[in-house]
Order: structure tokens, then C-alpha cells, then sequence
């Protein structure tokens, strides 16, 4: 670009922010209609039964109470959830339906709802139904619902939703020469995004416009209209998914769920707008879980440590039904198994399982956290076999520079073109050593020290980003000079308001306080991709560079019109068109926008822009460190010290970059010591409130440090950008395993499960005597 | 996440709450803080009739030392005072050094020492407090006013020896020795949960520096808050140290009843029960010496 | 008396009469009956810390309190902090920190802090991690939070207030 980049780069304050401070933003739960009614859900007590019989009568009779329904009630064809992403063959046998029919599959399943003027009432009402349940033997584990004694879906014939298997090169073979080789199993525990919103939705359904306008959408709004105006048989311009402020995101907010389609239901039912919102104990088994894995991987190497080959089998434990993220967490956990690495053959067996549980869908680092885990795990394994140091081990199988770009091979069915750009591996560890102190631990790794034992753990990761359809933005310049930027790009709370301001005002030399960012509602723009898979600076990003690109160019035509000039001696810079005569005329954009509009509506200063990548994703990549001491006598472990390495490509704003690792590393630090849906025997949730499911808190943190990387922008747009969402928690649970494993190294305490717990670091010890 | 209805009341002496609590029958309930009653009443596990607010009785609150050196709280002083409070901090620190430990700022600004002891939750810190100090209940019902001894108050997993209308007025602390050494330490799993394990531990010394009285009790190793009786003996007449606090963190294993939960399972309560015994005996000492 | 009550609400200096049922817990009525929608809800059970408020100076949640037990409080929201459009010292901290990224825990955090520089002016890093140790942000990683709050205590102590 010509222009200089006053924003992009730097760290610009949150355009955000003033309405969260003063409390004034508009979340779901903080918009009130006209004659607005809500509605609450009976969910099913059961994790598996037949239901019998219905009865409404009592709900239906408690003064404020409107309506209630169950899905006898309901005067359509229940639609199916669609699948949005990783739909493999055999997964259509499992796809959920709004509200159960004759068969309950988990704890939380819609079964019944009740529709009255406040959610008081609705919940007075909700104890008052009952449900006649016949009991079924529930399904909770994987190898559970492979032996398939038990079926959840009886018309499928199994539980397994599908099953595949991938890979390179012979792994076969590579395990016939290898020197040395080890087979390990790894778990991971289910758990969830758990945003501190949940979610909500306003419905406003007219038959007879006919609309239907849902509020609180986000993510991926598109997508949900054309489903859900297919579902109630509309056409989609009559169809409304209006975005409000999101309470976070992280995978689980914004995709289609059976509330979707009720909450239109129950509108269209009384005709009146209804509200939902799901409160904190129905979100813990409404909302999608995630990351629920079995690995047992094997690993082959020469006698150097140099690796032959991997071979594993991946079980995703699904829940009951296929949600719209597919079989993205297992597919994805099998595709990144080999990371970063020169893994020259591979294969992998990978399994989706159906069980009594809260179905599965993404949650930030789908597949990646993982897969790294159970490499990364193994990776230090490798490395104390053959008496390696693991940088060093790591160093050794890293890819170099002259490796990239590489074609991983179609690892996920159908994804054959999957590259990993180029970057240099080796360098993002390299500086993570350095900025850790690397050398100086290797012999002070498992050293105790007033009964606490000290380990530093390391791992690397890749990460994709910028996944799917194309992205839009839409600038207009009006007429009092106000710049507005409509995109398709949903915001969760990560600020892409802000980003998207950044990079318009640097484009159109403008100052940023003139600029106001709209996203997400369908109402917008006439289509957009969706906020996943850390896309938006990409996709929304360079939409949005595309659209100031041209907003520059329809400012000279109009220029060159109000000047009766030729355009090519005119040149846009600092926010106005010159020309190069002896008056040096020039036009702001002020200007033009008056002089656009005085010709008429269609004639407004703006352009619009679509940024399509063509599937060619940048790989973000780095290495973690993670410092911990471990009171040895009770099992408590503290992370005193992480840092992290993160290649990007380019940051749009490096305090939010930032924000995204060290909110992502929190996250996994969750994941790897607190967050646990632990489910007994009969399918009951046992953590269904925050007393029980632990998220971290501001006591739990380590000192931190997090270096985004510049080194090597995506050749795959304009401005380098790569994915920055992801990268600060894809590692965490590998580098922590790591560490505790280096700092219990006296008593070989390997950690190859997740959560890593006192009680159950304290069993591993116990059982070798420590 | 909403409450069912009851009818509310909000009396401002003792004798009118228990004539309310009478009146409306067995499922009324005294709402004192509220951060254990309310919660579960959001999550409709509880589902009173009535509620007897006794925030606004002034008589159930505040802080004293009486002409014998006894701590007197009242039970609807929030456990936030206790923690900041001077006189507390003075008369029974112990009490003090646990009270940080509760739940977050938010809750201790609206819980009471009363309902906590109420509630009678076996890993909660103040039960413990009370039961290793041996402070007196207070308590007001319908045969009027009497005590319980904190040994005789804990019965069972929330359950205690209130009776129907019964409300507790107050916890008097005996007179703490300036030369008593304490020591309170728990392991829960984030800061501000409910301890899979607790210790709480006090000794005194004689002229000749021999422990003349010892208490040692446990949270969340049993139904109750546990008195280990069995730890303090083996301490009673021992000059301290590290070897007879090892010892009596053995002997109080056989004291320890702990169950299982998601969070922690009996056998790591048991085994870092006995840990905690000896760390807060060696922090006691050390605070003196 | 299953029937309404009234009550007279004092939020951010002005008096409110409402009339509510005694089960309404005080964040509903500031949301519902007040339109204070800056209070958030986001556990109704205690734990997350969104919904905080200041009563009478003291942090508290207000999804535990009823609004019934409010008579006569002086209650301090978030929408109570700014002065007209002012940002408060530390909410311009949170701003400048990058102390906040979906903003639904916010309110929860700047009440709780309010109320706790007001008792310890000169806190310890250490005193402001448990200081918010019950209020809950799943974005940030709290680093930008505790760096806000020190910030603002250390300004108000060289500012002299």
C-alpha cells in the first residue's frame, strides 16, 4: 500500500469499550420488545429413556403462563440441525432434532416448553410438568459405545457415527525399521467454551409478512438463516438474524442448537416475540462440550530420536447426537497429530462414538489442544528413552524452512490441498528457549527445593487459520463524513470493531474516530462467512482493505466527474482526492460523499468488497514453556513462569494479540488443571454449576510472558496477516504435562491424563511410594 | 435460575422473628446472609415458605470481649468483620487467619458467622474454627434461650443441633492466652472453594515448655467438622518439634473420616489430612519461636 | 404476604419506588424494574461475580440479595460510575489496559475493585488477584484486570485522593 499505517500495528484503543465500561452495551438478555413473553425449558433428568407420556396440564393452569408444547404439539416436521462443518458419510444417522420425540439421549434435552410473561413463572411451571420416563442403560464411555450392547440411536444399528482412516507415506513399514518405538494411550478431558454469557435468542416470528427475526445471533449468521428459512419454510430475505454485543464465543456461541429453532416456535405460537435465555445450570448441559478424546498413539523413531512414523487411533466421544461442528475435534485432533514435525509416514484410525452425553462442538484450538497434547506428551517420553534433551529432540524433527511449503497429505477425508505455508520452525522454539532460559534448567529439572519439586516443560505447535467461505465488508462515506463499515464478520467480544477500523482508517488515510463498524446481522450485508477458525482479521480484515481499495478508486471517478477531468491525473491520499493542477484542487471525502449523493441514491460514495482466500490457509505456529513447582506432599501444582512463542504473519494490534494469547493460555491452563464435565455412571452431569465446574480464576495465573512473532507473513493476503485466537492455548496442557512430568522425574510420574488434579497427582505418587 | 415464591418478613427483635418462624409453620426458614440459602433456592433445591429476614435485628450483631476475656460475635455479623476486625484479630486469631480463607470478598461481605454454623457445611472454615476453640452456640427458641457446646452442635452433613425455631444468637469464644500459638491451613482447588482439606490448630505451653492444651480439627475429612482428639493427645506434655508433630499428624489419621467426591478422593483427604496436621503444628511453633 | 412489596431502591443517588414479589432477587430488579441492564447475570448461583454491586461500600452479589432487602441500602451499579461522560479513573485504566474484551464481566469487576480500593488503597498485586478472585472473566486471562486496578491505586495515591 501507498499510505502510511498509522493504525494498523499498533496498539489502538478498543473503540469498544466505552459502552462495556458505563454498562451500556446490548447483550441478548438487555433487550426488551413490545409485548415481549419468554420462554423455559424442560429438560430431560435422564440421560437415556424412553418417554411414555407428557403432561402439560398443571404447567398450562399457573397464572402467567401463555402456552406450553412438546413436540406432539409442534405443527411441522421437526427439521434436523444441520451439519456445518466435517459432515462424513454415516453422520446424517445421528443429527439432532429441536426437541425430543419419543427418546431422550441426554441430560438437558429439550423436552418440554413452557411460554409466560416472566421467567419466574416459567420456572414455577416448569416443576409442575411431568414426564412419564422409562429408563434405558446410558452409554458414558467410548469403548462403551464401541462394544454397542447399547444403542442410542436404534435405527443407526451402532454407535459409531463413522469412522476413517488417514494418513502418509507406510507407517507400517517405518514401524518395521524403526530402532526404537512406544505406544501410549492419552485421554482428554471433555469440558466446554463456557463464555460468561450464555446464550439467549429473542424470536419475532409473522407468519403472514411473513419474518422471522431472531435476535442475539452470531458467528457464522449466514449459514443459520439458510437453515432455518429452509427449516420453517421461508424465504431467506424473510429471515432476520440481527447480532447484539456476544458475551464471548470461544466455538460454542453461535451455532445453530435446538433453541434456534424453538425459540421461532414459540413466537409463531402465541404471536408475540418470545425471549430465551439460557441460565448457567442449563448451559453446563445445553451448550456444546468439547475436546472429549482417546489417543493411543505410537511413535518410531531411529536410535537419534529421529521420527519414522506415527501410528494412532482417535476416539471422539460425540455425546448423543452430531452437531453443526461435525466431527471437526476428532478429525482435526487426528490431522494435527503429527504437527510441525517431519513425520514422513503416518496413519491413523479415527472414530466418532455416540454416547449419553451433551453432544460436542468446537472450542478454541478444536483437535489442536489435543492432538498436541498427546505429541508433545510423547515427544518428552521419546526424548527420556534415548536419553535426549527434548529441545534438542525437538530441534532434530522439526521442519526447516527449506521444507515449507509442505502438503501434509489429506489427513481429514476430503481436504487434499492442506499446505503448510512457509515459516521456520525452528526459530519460534529457538527464541522460546532463549527468552526461558533453557540453558540453564536441564540439570535443574526435578529439583526440590523446600518439598517443592521444580520442571520446565516445552512444547511446539501448529495451528491452521482462516478457514471458509468468503468474507464481506461494505464502506460508506455519508454525506456529514461519518465512515461507516458493514461487514458479514460477527464480533464475540474480541474486538473486531476495532480491528476492522484500523485497517479501513489506514486505507482510506482517514482518522479513526470517524469510523463506525457494523457486523453480523444478515441484515447488513447481503451475505458473509462467519467468525471461526480465527478468521476475521484475515477474511473480514482484507474484505475490508478491498473495500477502502476501491472506496479510493469510486472517489476518483467521482472526482474526476465533479472536476470534469480525466481520472488519471488524479491521486487519492490522505483521506482526498488531489489533482496535480496549479490550484492543487482537492476533494475530500466529505466532498465527494455530498457531491455522490446530489446525483442521486444510487450514486452514494461506497464500495463493497468480498475476500476470498481460496482455501489457502496460513499457518500460525510456535513453542510453549511452562515453569512449575510441585508441592509434592499434596499433589498441588503452581505454574510460576509461561512463556510463549507465536508466529502470526503480521499484528493488526499487538495489545489485542496479546489479549488473545494470554486469554487463550488461561483458558488451557483450565483445561489442563480445572475444567472437567465429569459425568457417573448413569449419565448424570456432576458438575452442573460453577461450584463444581472450576473455570480459573485470577489467583491462578503464572507470570507471563507471550511474544507474538513477525517473522513471516502469509503469502496468502495483502497485509501478512495470519489467525491470532488460537495459538495461546493449543499448547498448554502439553507444556504443563511436560513440566510436572520434569519435576517429578525421581519417581518416572508420567501424565498422559487430563485434568492433572492434587488427587490425582498424589495417586501416582502414592502408588510409587512417594 | 429462579427462586420459588415465599412470603417474606423482615422482624427487628429476636422475639418477633421466632413468633414469625411459629406462625408460618415448618417450612420457614431465618434467612441470614443468604449466600448458602439463596443459591440453593435459585437452583430450587430448597423451596422455603417463608423467609424471617434477620438482617435488621441489631441485637444478633456485633463484636465483644466480656469482663472474663470471652469473644462474643453475633451471629449475623458477616464474616467480612471478622476478618478486618482489630478486636478479633487480637482475641481470637486464629479466627482471623481463617476467615480470608472463606469463599470471596463478595460472599464474606453478606455471609454470617450465624448461618455458616447453621448451614453446618463440613468443609466450610468457620465450623472448624469454632469446633477447635470450643466456643460456646448460643441459641434462641421456643423454650427461650440456652448453649450448645461446639462438640455437641455438628451432627451430620448439614445438620446440626438447631431445633424447629430454633436461631442462633451468638458464638462465644473462651478467653485466647497471648502466648497461644495457631495455625490454619486448607488445599482446596482454587482459591476461595470449599477446602478438600483443612486444618486448624492452636497449642499453649507451660513454664517448662511443655504443650499443656492442644486443639487440632479438621474440615472436609468427614459429615462434621472433626475434632482430632487423637492428634492433641499425643501432643499433650511434649516439648514441640517437628518429631511429635509427626506424630500426632499419624495418630490424628485415625480421626479423619473422609468421603470421595469429584473433587477429591478419601484416601488424598486422609493422606494430606495428616500432612496438614504437621505443617500447621510447624507453623504454629514457628510463628512464636 | 405472597402479594407485592414496596420498596424504595436508592441506585447511583436517586431513589426508585418498585413494587416487586419478595422472591425478586436485587438484579433482577435492577434490570427488570430499573432498566440498569449494565448488571449482569451470568451464574444466578453465587460464583461468577457478574452481577456485583456495591451496597453501602461493601462488593456484593446481587443475585443472593432480594430486592426486598434493599430497602434503605445505598446500591452503586456500574452505570454509577462514569461521571456524565467521564469515564472514572478505573474504567479509563480497564480502557487503557486492555482490560476487557466482550465486556460482560466488566461491570462485575470495576464494582468489586471500587470497593475494594475504597478498604485498601495501596493493595499488593497479590491483595488484587484475591481481591477478584470471585468475579470471573473467561477472555482476558485477568492480566490487563490486575494491571487496571494497580494502576488506578497507584494513581490515587499520587493524585492524593
Amino acid at each position: 500500500m501507498s499510505a502510511s499505517t498509522p493504525y494498523i500495528g499498533r496498539s489502538v484503543k478498543r473503540l469498544e469499550d466505552r459502552r462495556f465500561l458505563t454498562g451500556t452495551g446490548r447483550y441478548i438478555d438487555d433487550i426488551k420488545l413490545p409485548d415481549m413473553a419468554v420462554m423455559a425449558i424442560y429438560r430431560s433428568p435422564h440421560a437415556h429413556a424412553r418417554i411414555n407420556a407428557i403432561d402439560l396440564t398443571a404447567a398450562k393452569a399457573v397464572p402467567g403462563v401463555i402456552d406450553a408444547f412438546c413436540a406432539a404439539d409442534i405443527d411441522m416436521d421437526l427439521p434436523e440441525i444441520p451439519l456445518r462443518l466435517a459432515p462424513f458419510d454415516g453422520f446424517e444417522r445421528f443429527l439432532q432434532r429441536p426437541i425430543a420425540d419419543d427418546k431422550v439421549r441426554y441430560v438437558g434435552e429439550p423436552v418440554a416448553v413452557v411460554i409466560a410473561s416472566d421467567r419466574y413463572i416459567a420456572e414455577d411451571a416448569l416443576d409442575l410438568i411431568e414426564v412419564d420416563f422409562a429408563p434405558l442403560p446410558a452409554v458414558t464411555q467410548v469403548d462403551q459405545a464401541a462394544a454397542g450392547d447399547t444403542l442410542v440411536h436404534e435405527d443407526a444399528g451402532e454407535n459409531m457415527a463413522t469412522r476413517y482412516t488417514v494418513g502418509r507415506g507406510d507407517a507400517d513399514d517405518a514401524f518395521r525399521r524403526a530402532a526404537y518405538t512406544r505406544r501410549e494411550r492419552f485421554t482428554t478431558n471433555r469440558h466446554g467454551a463456557v463464555p460468561m454469557e450464555t446464550r439467549g435468542l429473542i424470536a419475532e416470528f409473522n407468519p403472514d409478512t411473513p419474518l422471522l427475526r431472531l435476535h442475539g445471533a452470531t458467528k457464522v449468521n449466514f449459514f443459520n438463516r439458510r437453515h432455518l428459512a429452509a427449516a420453517f419454510d421461508l424465504p431467506e430475505a424473510a429471515v432476520e438474524l440481527i447480532e447484539t454485543d456476544v458475551g464471548g464465543g470461544f466455538g460454542a456461541r453461535g451455532e445453530l442448537y435446538p433453541e434456534d429453532y424453538l425459540v421461532p416456535i414459540a413466537s409463531r405460537r402465541i404471536g408475540r416475540p418470545v425471549k430465551w435465555i439460557e441460565d448457567r445450570r442449563e448451559n453446563l448441559t445445553a451448550t456444546n462440550h468439547s475436546r472429549d478424546i482417546v489417543c493411543d498413539l505410537e511413535i518410531a523413531t531411529t536410535d537419534e530420536g529421529r521420527i519414522l512414523g506415527m501410528r494412532a487411533t482417535v476416539q471422539g466421544d460425540m455425546g448423543a447426537y452430531i452437531r453443526t461442528n461435525g466431527g471437526v475435534v476428532a478429525s482435526k485432533a487426528a490431522q494435527f497429530l503429527p504437527g510441525p514435525y517431519r513425520v514422513p509416514a503416518f496413519s491413523c484410525d479415527v472414530q466418532f462414538l455416540v454416547t449419553n452425553k451433551t453432544p460436542v462442538g468446537t472450542f478454541r484450538g478444536p483437535g489442536r489442544f489435543e492432538a498436541n497434547f498427546c505429541r508433545e506428551r510423547m515427544l518428552d517420553m521419546v526424548a527420556a528413552d534415548l536419553n535426549i534433551d527434548p529441545a534438542e529432540l525437538r530441534l532434530r524433527n522439526l521442519m526447516e524452512p527449506a521444507d515449507l511449503p509442505y502438503r501434509i497429505g489429506e489427513l481429514v477425508p476430503g481436504d487434499v490441498n492442506a499446505t503448510f505455508d512457509r515459516g521456520n520452525y525452528p526459530s519460534a522454539l529457538n527464541q522460546l528457549l532463549d527468552e526461558v532460559g533453557y540453558a540453564d534448567w536441564k540439570d535443574r529439572q526435578g529439583t526440590i527445593i523446600d518439598g517443592r519439586a521444580y520442571g520446565l516443560g516445552i512444547a511446539c505447535f501448529i495451528e491452521s487459520s482462516a478457514a471458509g467461505p468468503p468474507e464481506t465488508a461494505r464502506i460508506t462515506v455519508a454525506a456529514d463524513g461519518a465512515i461507516e463499515i458493514r461487514t458479514g464478520a460477527s464480533s464475540v467480544g474480541q474486538g473486531t470493531e476495532t480491528g476492522m477500523a484500523q485497517i479501513c482508517a489506514d486505507y482510506l488515510s482517514v482518522d479513526i474516530d470517524r469510523i463506525g463498524v457494523l457486523h453480523g446481522s444478515t441484515t447488513l450485508v447481503p451475505t458473509g462467512g462467519g467468525t471461526f477458525h480465527s478468521r476475521n482479521t484475515v477474511m473480514a480484515g482484507n474484505a475490508v482493505r478491498m473495500a477502502a481499495e476501491t472506496l479510493q478508486a469510486r472517489s476518483i471517478e467521482l472526482a474526476a466527474l465533479r472536476w470534469n477531468t480525466d481520472a488519471s491525473g488524479l491521486e487519492y491520499r490522505d483521506g482526498a482526492v488531489h489533482q496535480n493542477d496549479a490550484a492543487a484542487s482537492v476533494l475530500s471525502l466529505v466532498e465527494l460523499a455530498a457531491f455522490a449523493q446530489s446525483r442521486g441514491t444510487d450514486e452514494a460514495l461506497a464500495a463493497d468488497a468480498a475476500f476470498d482466500n481460496e482455501g489457502k490457509l496460513s499457518y500460525s505456529y510456535g513453542a510453549h514453556a511452562a515453569l512449575v513447582a510441585i508441592d509434592v506432599a499434596t499433589g498441588v501444582v503452581e505454574v510460576e513462569k509461561y512463556v510463549l512463542t507465536e508466529e502470526i504473519g503480521r499484528a493488526l494490534n499487538p495489545a489485542m494479540v496479546q489479549g488473545q494469547a494470554i486469554g487463550g493460555l488461561v483458558q488451557g491452563l483450565g483445561g489442563t488443571f480445572l475444567d472437567h464435565m465429569v459425568y457417573d455412571e448413569d449419565g448424570q452431569l456432576l458438575t452442573g454449576s460453577f461450584a463444581d465446574y472450576l473455570l480459573p480464576t485470577s489467583t491462578d495465573l503464572p507470570d507471563i510472558t507471550a511474544i507474538a512473532l513477525e517473522e513471516s507473513p502469509s503469502e496468502f493476503n495483502p497485509m501478512g496477516f495470519k489467525g491470532a485466537g488460537e495459538g495461546g492455548i493449543v499448547a498448554v496442557a502439553a507444556a504443563v504435562g511436560n513440566a510436572v512430568t520434569h519435576a517429578l522425574n525421581a519417581h518416572n510420574i508420567q501424565i498422559n491424563d487430563l485434568p492433572i488434579t492434587p488427587d490425582r497427582l498424589r495417586a501416582a505418587l502414592r502408588a510409587v511410594g512417594a | 435460575m429462579k427462586p420459588p415464591k415465599f412470603d417474606y418478613f423482615a422482624p427487628d427483635s429476636i422475639e418477633s422473628a421466632l413468633a414469625l418462624l411459629t406462625e408460618h409453620g415448618e417450612d420457614a426458614r431465618y434467612l441470614g446472609g443468604g449466600q448458602s440459602l439463596v443459591p440453593m433456592m435459585n437452583l430450587r433445591v430448597a423451596a422455603p415458605s417463608a423467609l424471617i429476614d434477620l438482617n435488621g435485628i441489631a441485637a444478633l450483631r456485633g463484636i465483644r470481649i466480656d469482663e472474663e476475656d470471652r469473644l462474643h460475635i453475633g451471629a449475623m455479623t458477616r464474616t467480612r468483620q471478622i476478618e478486618l476486625d482489630a478486636t478479633i484479630a487480637r482475641a481470637n486469631p486464629l479466627l482471623h487467619e481463617a476467615a480470608p480463607h472463606i469463599a470471596h470478598i463478595q460472599i464474606r461481605n453478606r455471609g454470617t458467622i450465624g448461618g455458616s454454623l447453621a448451614h453446618a457445611d463440613p468443609a466450610a472454615e468457620l465450623p472448624g474454627v469454632v469446633l477447635v476453640c470450643d466456643a460456646e452456640i448460643k441459641l434462641f427458641g421456643p423454650d427461650g434461650a440456652r448453649s450448645v457446646a461446639t462438640g455437641d452442635f455438628f451432627k451430620n452433613i448439614f445438620s446440626t443441633a438447631l431445633q424447629d425455631g430454633d436461631m442462633i444468637t451468638e458464638i462465644v469464644f473462651p478467653a485466647w492466652p497471648s502466648t497461644r500459638r495457631w495455625a490454619f491451613q486448607e488445599i482446596s482447588r482454587r482459591e476461595g472453594d470449599f477446602a478438600m482439606i483443612g486444618i486448624a490448630a492452636w497449642f499453649d505451653l507451660d513454664d517448662a515448655g511443655r504443650i499443656s492444651a492442644a486443639g487440632l480439627a479438621a474440615i472436609g475429612a468427614g459429615d462434621t467438622p472433626l475434632r482430632l482428639s487423637s492428634g492433641e493427645t499425643v501432643l499433650i506434655g511434649q516439648a514441640p518439634g517437628e518429631k511429635i508433630f509427626a506424630e500426632a499428624a499419624r495418630a490424628s489419621l485415625s480421626d479423619l473420616q473422609p468421603g470421595s467426591d469429584i473433587h477429591a478422593s478419601a484416601e488424598y483427604r486422609r493422606e494430606v489430612g495428616g500432612v496438614l496436621v504437621e505443617r500447621t503444628l510447624k507453623a504454629a511453633w514457628e510463628r512464636s519461636s | 404476604m405472597t402479594a407485592q412489596h414496596s420498596v424504595t431502591l436508592n441506585v447511583n443517588g436517586t431513589a426508585h419506588d418498585c413494587e416487586v414479589e419478595a422472591r425478586m432477587t436485587l438484579a433482577d430488579c435492577l434490570r427488570e424494574k430499573l432498566d440498569l441492564t449494565g448488571t449482569h447475570l451470568g451464574c444466578e448461583h453465587g460464583v461468577c461475580g457478574a452481577c456485583t454491586v456495591i451496597v453501602d461500600g461493601a462488593a456484593v452479589r446481587s443475585c443472593l440479595m432480594f430486592a426486598v432487602q434493599a430497602q434503605g441500602v445505598q446500591i452503586t451499579t456500574v452505570e454509577g460510575l462514569a461521571d456524565g461522560d467521564t469515564l472514572s479513573d478505573l474504567q479509563q485504566a480497564f480502557h487503557d489496559n486492555f482490560a476487557l474484551q466482550c465486556g460482560f464481566c466488566t461491570p462485575g469487576f470495576l464494582t468489586t475493585a471500587e470497593s475494594v480500593l475504597a478498604e485498601n488503597p495501596s493493595p499488593t498485586r497479590a491483595e488484587v488477584q484475591s481481591a477478584i478472585s470471585g468475579n470471573i472473566c473467561r477472555c482476558t486471562g485477568y492480566v490487563p484486570i490486575i494491571d487496571a486496578i494497580l494502576d488506578t491505586a497507584k494513581r490515587r495515591r499520587e493524585g492524593g485522593q
